[in-house]
């Protein structure tokens, strides 16, 4: 586990309270105002960044997101851009860790060697790849631990206990909980639910479980947060982004103080989980 | 039944991981994992189950109507003058097409699964129509998802699905065609994954999906083989077939890819030339990437974007190509090559007027190849066609770019 991952969960832990992840599309819309947006995050109350890399094809995504990724790479965005996101944002936070998150194709083609290279020195901390799980760990996986950058796995309501460990095994920085079986930005379930299923992996497991997929709002954020280590907010930050733009899809002035004061709420709403898990 | 193959087999493949060479593999979102693991413990055992067997045996010969005859075209090798041109009728199937065979096969695993819900992609229709027929055939209800754009050019494929009882999802995502419904279809998969069974058409997706899909299909090689040679006494020179993502292809290639002296070639969609991007020569001119589930080749950008690619052809407009084929190219054993669209207009005239039959577009880019290369053979060689599908569903299409009718 990178030291500055390990720190943050420790940190955060200490405090007695969830970790809120946000994710967002990097250039989603432009290079200058993601920067900005990534810029905002832990300012705001992120604990962790997820840094979605752009893909033509996401097929676990939702409309959404599939409708940032496509902004994004109409405004011109690369893997090599997504990465220079990074060490821009680097250049003036040391401690927040960013985790990438997208598919495999464009790291295949960037060459996976020059890829982690480049991610070390931008100060990427983490790797989730929708595309890559266990049986493909010789792609990606196993060079990236090698060079030690976290690959955080996603682990999801079918993956059964005979399945478990062996999602595990290779996993560190946290483990990513998928609270249903589905694509981002579907329903939240029951949040009780899910409660159990983290319970279950935890019980297999020393890593931090986050719970993603369906978590909108401060409320959800509170609710999830009663349970797990922490909470990973997604579309609604997405959709908070589209609904700030112009029609032809250009940023403006409420883009990034919309991302700001939604980033606020949702952090009220881990701050206050501790609260709910004590009641 | 096939003989066993041999040492130093093209006909080994897949490993145990699913891959052929570099390509194939299993490049899944975690949830869809273990069902990918079950459908394949699944699959072994109903390889080596009688019972199936005897299911697909019986459904082939009384529901599709196998054997496809082997008609050897008269008129159309006197025209060109050369090679003896023999079709395999596919395109006599119930259902119109190739397609039919794998979705037989793949709903009796879907039977056995305990599955609800069937969902398919489809290009050119004739896979959602088959998945429509045998979901409507096995009482199952099926959704198809299609391109937007295809759902207008495959009109009357549309009609017949929505006869049989499938609820047809247009995509509108990116240029509306194959790639674009094969993504929702994943997307629906993961949603779904406790009741669905993923139908897919062609001998793509992740492991076992090619392997399956290609034994599914191999029938068509298998009979081909045996026709000809009760008919010529020996094995043909050159077996041809068009290309998508690679089923029908692959299904007449592996039964003959052991028989040193056959020579394979597989045809792609040319589109409107290779310099520019639109075409779906995969192979040709693209190269190794990762999409739907699959290492193969594929037609992207310098930043592992995927293309578009265009094809007048909607069964062939798909950026990417089974990986066993991207094997097959790699070491060398089956020749792929473009055909423009104008060539593949061509030659569906061509049969219509010499032969009567109405070929879909998808083999006509088969066909075209064949017109190509038949008058530079002797007249003592043999050309075997993968004659993949009949072309009612192009007829409107064609009839446009003709100007006929208006
Ligand atoms: C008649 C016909 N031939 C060929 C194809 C291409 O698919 P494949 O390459 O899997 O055979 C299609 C696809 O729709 C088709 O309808």
């Amino acid at each position: 586990m990178t030291a500055r991952m390990e720190k943050r969960f420790a940190d955060v832990a200490a405090e007695g309270r969830p970790v809120l992840v946000t994710y967002f599309m990097g250039g989603d819309p432009d290079f200058d105002t993601s920067l900005a947006i990534m810029k905002a995050l832990p300012k705001a109350g992120a604990d962790v960044i997820e840094l979605g890399m752009p893909f033509s094809d996401p097929m676990a995504d939702g409309p959404s997101i599939q409708l940032a990724g496509q902004r994004s790479l109409k405004g011109g965005q690369t893997l090599a851009k997504t990465l220079e996101l990074a060490r821009r944002f680097r250049g003036e936070d040391q401690h927040t860790p960013i985790v990438l998150m997208g598919y495999y194709n464009p790291i295949y083609i960037y060459g996976v060697d020059r890829f982690l290279t480049d991610a070390l020195e931008a100060g990427i901390d983490g790797l989730i790849v929708v595309d890559l799980p266990p049986e493909m760990d010789d792609e990606l996986c196993i060079p990236a631990l090698k060079r030690d950058i976290n690959f955080i796995r996603l682990a999801t309501p079918t993956t059964d206990d005979r399945r478990l460990p062996k999602v595990l095994e290779n996993t560190s920085g946290f483990v990513y909980y998928v609270s249903m079986t589905g694509i981002t930005g579907s329903a939240l379930p029951d949040p009780s639910l899910i409660a159990g299923a983290v319970q279950r992996i935890k019980s297999h497991t020393e890593l931090p479980v986050c719970v993603g997929f369906g978590v909108k709002t401060a409320e959800h954020a509170r609710a999830i947060g009663a349970s797990a280590d922490g909470v990973v907010v997604g579309t609604a930050i997405v959709n908070q982004i589209a609904s700030s733009l112009t029609e032809d899809g250009r940023a403006t002035d409420a883009t990034v103080p919309g991302v700001e004061a939604l980033v606020k709420g949702l952090s009220a709403g881990v701050r206050a989980a501790r609260l709910a898990a004590a009641e | 039944m096939n003989e066993a193959p041999k040492l130093n087999s093209f006909r080994a493949g897949p490993d145990e991981e699913g891959r052929f060479g570099i390509f194939g593999g299993r490049f899944v979102a975690e949830t869809l994992m273990p069902l990918i693991l079950d459908l394949q413990d699944e699959w072994n055992k109903a390889k080596s189950d009688p019972a199936f067997k005897a299911d697909l045996d019986k459904l082939g010969a009384h529901y599709i109507g196998r054997p496809s005859p082997l008609y050897f075209a008269e008129r159309l090798t006197a025209e060109l003058g050369g090679a003896k041109i023999y079709f395999k009728r596919e395109e006599l199937n119930h259902t119109g097409s190739h397609k039919i065979n794998n979705c037989i096969g793949q709903i009796l695993l879907a039977k056995r699964m305990g599955k609800t819900r069937i969902i398919a992609e489809t290009g050119a229709g004739q896979h959602g129509v088959a998945s429509a027929t045998v979901a409507a055939r096995f009482g199952l209800p099926c959704v198809v998802y299609m391109g937007a754009t295809d759902v207008e050019r495959q009109a009357p494929n549309v009609f017949r699905m929505k006869l049989l009882g499938a609820e047809v999802k247009p995509v509108t995502a990116g240029h509306g065609t194959l790639k674009d419904a094969m993504n929702e279809a994943l997307r629906d998969w993961v949603t779904n994954v406790d009741s669905t069974y993923y139908l897919i058409g062609t001998a793509a997706g992740p492991h076992p999906y090619p392997e399956m899909v290609r034994d599914f299909q191999s029938v068509i090689g298998q009979e081909a083989k045996e026709q000809i040679l009760a008919a010529e006494g020996r094995l043909p020179d050159l077996v041809i077939a068009a290309v998508g993502g690679g089923s029908n292809a692959i299904g007449i290639f592996h039964p003959f890819l052991d028989d040193e002296g056959v020579k394979i070639v597989g045809v792609e969609a040319g589109g409107k030339g290779l310099e520019g991007d639109e075409h779906c020569a995969s192979i040709t001119a693209g190269s190794p990437g990762v999409l739907h589930g699959n290492r193969t080749y594929l037609l992207q950008d310098g930043d592992g974007q995927i293309k578009e690619g265009h094809s007048i052809s909607a069964g062939l407009d798909y950026p990417g190509i089974g990986p066993e084929h991207a094997w097959l190219n790699d070491v060398g054993r089956v020749e792929y090559v473009p055909i423009m669209d104008h060539e593949a207009l061509e030659a569906f005239q061509v049969l219509t007027k010499l032969e009567g039959i109405i070929p879909a577009l998808e083999p006509s880019h088969a066909l075209a190849e064949v017109i190509k290369r038949a008058p530079k053979m002797g007249k003592d060689e043999i050309i075997l066609m993968n004659l993949s599908g009949r072309g009612d569903k192009d007829i409107f299409t064609v009839g446009k770019i003709l100007g006929m009718g208006q």
